[in-house]
């Protein structure tokens, strides 16, 4: 028999208006659930975003003694750059050194007495991995000598910290929540089954195949978790966009870069959907496995 | 064809229902299955649909062997079975003909079949009027006949019946005996389950009686033996 997919969409509807407060609240639930899910996620992937551009400008300096030659200058870079988890190395001279600083300071005195004996040549050394960031300064260490070696070691590891238990938070929340959902779903699709066990034993007694019964639910399960998802999205673009604003406006947070909604809407829309279809589906099957046993 | 042979039913709880039953009915054939309550009427139903399995022996019905049918084929030995129930079963919030519409709708009937097919049914019934109508505003007859056109109209081959007329007054009990007789005059099979004797005495049909799970006798007229 091929899928009567207007009949089976039909029947998924009515179920929904069979009992049109359950299923509102199921909803409202259900968004509120996405929306938590959908809120973490976006701040560890703006926590990412802002680790990247830390990870990308963080800079282990290394200085080397004014005695060296350039030969052995040469040679301390070559060998940093073949370090694990060193991405680029960068040779500043004592005269690019004094020239970033004149264009830094604002001190007038100090401004006019630099000379560029003042600095020594050091290597700006970028890393793959903040997270090893220690491990390389040793090893860096190693090669240009114990006091050589400058590191903003807090700022690297603080935000790591930050960074990781944001990510780990999420992920156990996200688990939580989408157990709760498909849960919730699965629930209001078994008060259906019960609404309709008079139909359901119609419908085995007459012959029915187990599939004919139970696609009115899978749709049912289906409309739930894409109508919450939808609206879901929606309110989480008004927050996003209305928290983003906030931030830009506020002075203290200026070096907090948030990504604009308008650059993710696309995969965020995709997530939001994805996440609705699999908590409605996997709710209804819950329930039919559960409950519509033949 | 019906064919039952040596078999045994005992429920979980250990009710031991049915005792080395034997029983054929061939295609076209009228039968009332009668006995007294808890004699086991019910379970040989049940066994005919696939609701319950034989503890031991063989049943088959219309080609359908149930020892060991596969869920897939349940349906369609189910298409091949009108049942009818003392209760009605029907769907107090769907009209008659929405009854009707739903049961050949569930085994994916056309549109166009179903409007085809229904009216016909319906006045094989006689409730070619009360279409429109919802199960509660017809008389308990009414209501058996809805339930007997739905047991139709997926035509059948097999109309099985558990104590059609129980809820029914004796003149309604005989208007739908005598319209399952005139169905199985169009060449349904038709299997009756009942306890009331003086309507089966009225009909000159093959009776088979059963009592505490034994079969204990099987000729034409209830106290044939
Ligand atoms: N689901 C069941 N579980 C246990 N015992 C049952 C069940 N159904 C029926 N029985 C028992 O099996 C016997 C036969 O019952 P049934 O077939 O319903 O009789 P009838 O229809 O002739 O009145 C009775 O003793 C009854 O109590
Ligand atoms: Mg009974």
């Amino acid at each position: 028999m091929k899928h009567d997919f207007r009949y089976f969409l039909h029947e998924g509807v009515d179920n929904l208006f069979s009992h049109g407060f359950m299923s509102f609240a199921t909803i409202g639930i259900t968004v509120a659930c996405l929306l938590v899910m959908g809120t973490f996620s976006l701040v560890t992937y703006n926590a990412e975003i802002l680790l990247k551009t830390l990870e990308s400008e963080y800079e282990i300096l290394a200085f080397i003694d004014d005695g060296s030659t350039d030969a052995q200058t040469r040679e301390f870079g070559a060998r940093i750059e073949r370090l694990p988890n060193v991405k680029s190395v960068s040779l500043i001279t004592r005269e690019e050194a004094t020239a970033a600083f004149e264009e830094r300071t604002l001190d007038d005195y100090m401004r006019a007495n630099l000379t560029p004996d003042m600095f020594r040549d050091r290597y700006a050394v970028f890393v793959d991995d903040l997270n090893l960031v220690n491990q390389t300064a040793g090893d860096v260490r190693a090669i240009v000598g114990e006091a050589n070696v400058r590191v903003d070691e807090d700022i690297a590891g603080g935000f790591i910290l930050v960074r990781n238990v944001a990510s780990a938070v999420s992920l156990a929340m996200i688990a939580i929540l989408l157990v709760v959902t498909v849960f919730i779903i699965s629930n209001t699709i078994r008060l259906t089954t019960f609404d309709r066990r008079d139909e359901i034993a119609i419908m085995k007694m007459v012959g029915a195949t187990n599939w004919f019964i139970r696609w009115p639910f899978v749709y049912e399960g289906f409309l739930l978790g894409l109508l919450s998802a939808f609206l879901a999205f929606a309110l989480q673009w008004l927050v996003y966009a209305s928290v983003a604003k906030g931030i830009a406006a506020a002075d203290t947070l200026q070096f907090l870069n948030i990504v604009s909604f308008d650059h993710i809407w696309q995969p965020v829309a995709a997530s939001f959907a994805a996440a609705g279809m699999v908590i409605g589906v996997g709710g209804s099957l819950t329930a039919i496995r559960r409950f519509l046993q033949v | 064809m019906i064919r039952l042979k040596d078999v045994e039913k005992e429920y979980e709880n250990g009710t031991h229902a049915l005792h080395g039953v034997s029983l054929t009915i061939e295609d076209g054939e009228f039968v009332f299955l009668v006995g007294p309550s808890g004699s086991g009427k019910s379970t040989i139903i049940k066994l005919l649909t696939g609701e319950i399995v034989p503890s031991n022996g063989r049943v088959s019905v219309n080609g359908f062997n149930l020892s060991n049918i596969s869920d897939r084929q349940i349906p369609l030995l189910r298409r091949s079975i009108g049942v009818i129930f003392q209760d009605f079963r029907l769907i107090e919030k769907k009209t008659v003909y929405e009854n009707l519409s739903f049961a050949m709708r569930a085994v994916g009937a056309s549109p166009r079949a179903i409007r085809s097919r229904i009216p016909y049914v319906l006045e094989l019934v006689g409730l070619e009027n009360k279409a429109d109508q919802y199960p509660p505003e017809l008389s308990g007859g009414e209501q058996q006949r809805v339930a007997i056109a739905r047991a139709l109209v997926n035509n059948p081959n097999t109309i099985i019946a558990d104590e059609p007329t129980g809820n029914l007054d004796p003149a309604r009990s005989l208007e739908i005996m005598r319209l399952l007789n005139r169905i199985n005059e169009l060449g349904t099979t038709v299997v009756i389950v009942t306890h009331e004797r003086d309507l089966v005495n009225r009909f000159h049909k093959r009776v088979v009686l059963l009592e505490g799970g034994y079969v204990t006798g099987d000729g034409v007229g209830y106290d044939a033996k």
